[in-house]
C-alpha cells in the first residue's frame, strides 16, 4: 500500500532549551476547531514531563515546553502526527520577528494617545462650551493644568515614532512627511505650555494628541498589510526548513536542510519535499513541480535528471546530489527577487511621500515667513506670532491632498471586495487607469487549471479507475477522484510503478490505470487533451481523457478590453500548439510560447523598457517574478501564496470578468481622485493666505482642515452610486 | 462646582487603571490568538 508519509524530520533539532525547560515551537496544518485544539493539548498533557502546550490557532502554531530530555521533542511530534495534523518545525530562519515587536509597541502608542486624547476631550469640551460667566478662571486654570498635566507626557511618549522618523531624515539631510508633523506636535505643545503657565487663551494639547492618534492607526494599518506579505514568503521557505537524510560512508545521518553543502548525497523519500537543487544519482519517481511551474502534471526523472528544492518526491524513493546550498537555490532566490522588486515598486509609486518632499519645504518656509512678519515688522509678541506661524501649518496639513487618493481607493476596495476581488497594493488600482498592454499566462489564469472528463466513461468503468486513483496524487488520479465521489472497489497488491501509473487487483483481475504503454500507440492529435489509460484484464483498455477548459468568459473579456484600445499577448511556458490553439480561439494575434521563469520576466522587462504600461495576469510561481517586474498585476485566488502576493490583485471564482471590471472602476477612480486633488490644491490656495493674514486661529484652522477632508470624502462616496461599473 | 477637583482626577485615575490593564493583556499575549480563544471557550471540561 502506498503511502505518503510525513517526512522523517528530527524534530530534536529545532528544540531550545532555557535553564529548565525544553521547547519546541511547530507549525501545525490542519487545526480547524476547538476539538482539534482539545485533542492536541489533551494528548500532549497525558505526558507527565509536559509543562505547557499551546496551541495557536490564528498562527497555526503550537510550542510544547516540557521537563526531561531533548530526545521527547521527537516523541510529542510523532504523536500528534499520528492524530492526522501536518507537522513542520518553525524556525525563524533568514526572517526576524522584528516586525512583531513594531506592531506591539505601535498598539501601546496607540493605546496611550487614545486614553489621553479621549480624557483630554472631556476637559475640552466643557471649556469650549463655557462662558466666561459660568465658569470662573479659577475653574479655567485648573482645566488647563489638567489637560497639560495629561497631554505633555502622552504626546512625548506616543509621538515618538515620528519624533524618530524625522531625527532620521533629519541626520541623513532629507525631509520626509514626519518632519513638519513632528515640528507641528512639539511647537503646539510648547506654545499650549507656555500659554498654560501664563494663564492664556490658546491652548492646544487636544489638536495635536488627535494628528498622533489618527496617524498612528494609518501607520499601523500600514505594517499590518506589509506583514501579510512576508508571512506568506516565510510559508514558501518553510518547505525547506527541517532535516534531510544524508548518505555517508554508507550510512544514513540526518542534517539540518540550512547545513546542506554541495556535493552531499541526500536520499528523499516517498512523500517527501526535495530539500536542495540538485541532479538525481539513482533511481527514478514523478516530481511534482506545480509549486514551481504551475503545471499540474508530475515530472518523470531518471539518473542525472535535475531536481528543484521544494518540489515534491512523489513515487519512489531516489538519491540526489545536491549542487547548490540552501540560500542560493530557486525558491530562495525567488523569494528573494521578490523581495527586492516589491522594495522597488514603492519607491516611485507612493504618491504622498512625492508630493512630501516638494511639500514640506514649501509649508516650512511659509511657516518661517508668517512667524517673521508678524514678529519682525508688525511687532507682534511672539507668542502671537508663533501662533500665526503654527496655523499655517496645520491648516496646510495635507490631510485633504492626502486623503484624495486613499479614501476614493478604500472605497473603491470595499466595493470590490464585496464582488470577491482584493486589491492588495493602494497604488493597483490608480496604475490600472493606465495600462496599454495586458498580458496573460495560459495555465491557470485563461484555462481553469483543473482538467475535467471530456469522453463518455461507463460508471463502472469509472469506478475501476477511480478505485486506483486515489491512491495517487497524480493531478489526473485527483481529477478521477473528485469526478467519482461512490464506493469504491477493495484493491490487492497495489503497486506504483514510477512514471508509468498504478497496478492492482480488483475481483480477481488485473487493472492498470497509467500511461500508454499498452499496446495502444495513437498520435495524440490535440495536445490540449490529457490522457490516462484505462486496461482491465480480459478486455481492451479504455482512454479517458480530460481537458483544461477555457473560463467561460475569457473570450468576451478579452473582447471588452481589446475594445479599449489595449494591445492583448498570452505567455505560456506550454509547447506551441497548447498554445496557438487556445490563442485562436481567444482571437490572440501576440503569443508567445515555452517561455521559463526568467525569459517571463525579461519580456516584461522589455515590455516595460518599450514604455509599455503592462498589466500582468498569472498564477504560478513562475510567473510570480514577472508580476512583481509588471506595472501592475493579478492573480486569481487559486494561485499559490507567493504568486498571490507578488500580485497587486487577487480576484475569486471561475470567471475572467473580475478583470473587466476592476480595469471600468480604476478608470472611475481615477476621475474622482483628479476631482479630489483639485479641491485639495484649491482649499490650500484660498486657507494659506488667509493663515498667513492671521484671519484663522489654530482653532479655526483645524475645523478648516477637517471640513477640506470631509469635503473630499463626500465628493468619493460617489463611486458607490456609480451603477454601470 | 468643587466636587470637580475630586470627580476628574478619579476619572482619570479609572481610566488609566483601564489603560494599564490593557497595556498588561498586550503583554501577556492575551491578543495573540482571538481565532482560538472564540473556538476554546466552546471546550467543554478542563482539566488541566
Amino acid at each position: 500500500m502506498i503511502e505518503i508519509n510525513n517526512k522523517k524530520t528530527k524534530f530534536s533539532h529545532f528544540v531550545t532549551k532555557d535553564e529548565e525547560n525544553f521547547s519546541l515551537i511547530l507549525n501545525v496544518k490542519g487545526i480547524h476547531c476547538f476539538n482539534c485544539i482539545k485533542q492536541i493539548e489533551k494528548s500532549l498533557y497525558s505526558y507527565k514531563e509536559v509543562v505547557l502546550a499551546r496551541v495557536n490557532m490564528t498562527t497555526e502554531r503550537l510550542q510544547i515546553t516540557w521537563k526531561g530530555s531533548r530526545k521527547l521533542g521527537d516523541v510529542f511530534a510523532s504523536h500528534i502526527i499520528k492524530l492526522g495534523y501536518e507537522l513542520k518545525p518553525f524556525s525563524h530562519g533568514n526572517y526576524s520577528l522584528i516586525n512583531v515587536k513594531e506592531q506591539n509597541s505601535l498598539i501601546k502608542y496607540i493605546a496611550i494617545s487614545a486614553f489621553s486624547w479621549g480624557n483630554l476631550m472631556m476637559i475640552s469640551v466643557s471649556l469650549w462650551s463655557s462662558n466666561n460667566f459660568d465658569m470662573g478662571p479659577a475653574t479655567k486654570g485648573f482645566f488647563y493644568w489638567l489637560s497639560s498635566i495629561i497631554a505633555i507626557p502622552a504626546i512625548l511618549y506616543s509621538g515618538i515614532p515620528f519624533f524618530k522618523s524625522a531625527l532620521y531624515a533629519l541626520k541623513q539631510l532629507r525631509t520626509n512627511m514626519d518632519v513638519p508633523i513632528s515640528l507641528a506636535i512639539i511647537l503646539t505643545t510648547l506654545m499650549s505650555f507656555t500659554e498654560t503657565i501664563q494663564r492664556g487663551e490658546h491652548i492646544y494639547f487636544d489638536s495635536a494628541l488627535m494628528l498622533i492618534f489618527f496617524l498612528l492607526i494609518g501607520r499601523y494599518l500600514d505594517i499590518r498589510a506589509k506583514d501579510k506579505a512576508k508571512e506568506s514568503a516565510k510559508t514558501l521557505l518553510s518547505l525547506l526548513v527541517g532535516t534531510a537524510t544524508v548518505l555517508k560512508g554508507g550510512k544514513q545521518h540526518s542534517i539540518m536542510i540550512n547545513k546542506l553543502d554541495k556535493g552531499d548525497e541526500v536520499l528523499i523519500s516517498l512523500g517527501e519535499n526535495v530539500p536542495a537543487d540538485g541532479i538525481v544519482k539513482s533511481g527514478t519517481s514523478d516530481i511534482d513541480v506545480s509549486i514551481i511551474t504551475g503545471e499540474t502534471i508530475p515530472q518523470f526523472i531518471k539518473e542525472g535528471d535535475k531536481v528543484i528544492a521544494g518540489t515534491l518526491n512523489m513515487t519512489s524513493p531516489i538519491i540526489i546530489v545536491v549542487t547548490k546550498r540552501t540560500k542560493e537555490n530557486l525558491i530562495s532566490e525567488i523569494v528573494k527577487s521578490l523581495e527586492n522588486s516589491e522594495s522597488v515598486k514603492s519607491k516611485y509609486t507612493k504618491l504622498a511621500d512625492q508630493a512630501a518632499r516638494l511639500y514640506t519645504p514649501i509649508v516650512h518656509i511659509l511657516g518661517v515667513i508668517t512667524f517673521l512678519i508678524w514678529y519682525l515688522f508688525l511687532d507682534y509678541s511672539w507668542q502671537n506670532a508663533l501662533l500665526h506661524a503654527v496655523t499655517v501649518l496645520i491648516i496646510t496639513c495635507p490631510c485633504a491632498l492626502g486623503l484624495a487618493v486613499p479614501i476614493v481607493q478604500v472605497l473603491a476596495n470595499g466595493s470590490l471586495m464585496r464582488e470577491g476581488i482584493l486589491l492588495k497594493r493602494g497604488s493597483a488600482l490608480e496604475k490600472l487607469s493606465n495600462i496599454d498592454t495586458v498580458v496573460f499566462d495560459k495555465t491557470g489564469t485563461i484555462t481553469l487549471g483543473k482538467p475535467n472528463l471530456i469522453n463518455k466513461i461507463s460508471k463502472r468503468n469509472l469506478k475501476y479507475a477511480a478505485s486506483l486513483a486515489v491512491y495517487s496524487k497524480h493531478p489526473l488520479s485527483r481529477a478521477i477522484s473528485r469526478i467519482y465521489n461512490d464506493k469504491l472497489f477493495k484493491v490487492e497488491n497495489l503497486k506504483e510503478i514510477p512514471g508509468q501509473g498504478l497496478q492492482g487487483i480488483i475481483n480477481n483481475k488485473k487493472v492498470r490505470l497509467g500511461k500508454n504503454d499498452y499496446n495502444v500507440n495513437k498520435a495524440v492529435s490535440n495536445s490540449n487533451v490529457l490522457q490516462i489509460w484505462l486496461s482491465i484484464e480480459d478486455s481492451k483498455p479504455l482512454l479517458i481523457s480530460f481537458k483544461d477548459h477555457i473560463r467561460e468568459d475569457a473570450i468576451q473579456v478579452v473582447k471588452n478590453i481589446k475594445a479599449y484600445g489595449i494591445k492583448i499577448i498570452l505567455l505560456s511556458g506550454d509547447r506551441y500548439d497548447t498554445v496557438k490553439e487556445v490563442a485562436n480561439i481567444l482571437d490572440i494575434k501576440e503569443f508567445y510560447f515555452s517561455h521559463s521563469i526568467d525569459m517571463k520576466r525579461k519580456f516584461l522587462e522589455n515590455l516595460e523598457i518599450k514604455g509599455h504600461k503592462v498589466l500582468m495576469v498569472g498564477d504560478g510561481l513562475n510567473d510570480a517574478p514577472s508580476l512583481s517586474q509588471a506595472y501592475v498585476s493579478m492573480s486569481p485566488s487559486t494561485a499559490i501564496d507567493i504568486t498571490q502576493n507578488a500580485a497587486d490583485i487577487v480576484f475569486q471564482g471561475n470567471k475572467l470578468k473580475p478583470i473587466f471590471k476592476i480595469f471600468k472602476m480604476s478608470r472611475y477612480s481615477s476621475f474622482l481622485i483628479k476631482q479630489n486633488f483639485i479641491m485639495a490644491v484649491l482649499y490650500n490656495f484660498i486657507a494659506i493666505p488667509l493663515a498667513i493674514i492671521g484671519y484663522v486661529t489654530p482653532l479655526i484652522a483645524a475645523i478648516a482642515m477637517s471640513c477640506s477632508s470631509i469635503v473630499v470624502i463626500i465628493n468619493s462616496f460617489r463611486i458607490n452610486f456609480k451603477k454601470d461599473i | 462646582m468643587s466636587i470637580l477637583l475630586y470627580i476628574l482626577p478619579l476619572a482619570l485615575f479609572l481610566g488609566f487603571i483601564a489603560l494599564l490593564s490593557f497595556l498588561w493583556a498586550i503583554k501577556n499575549n492575551q491578543y495573540d490568538d482571538l481565532k482560538g480563544a472564540a473556538e476554546r471557550i466552546l471546550i467543554d471540561e478542563d482539566d488541566r
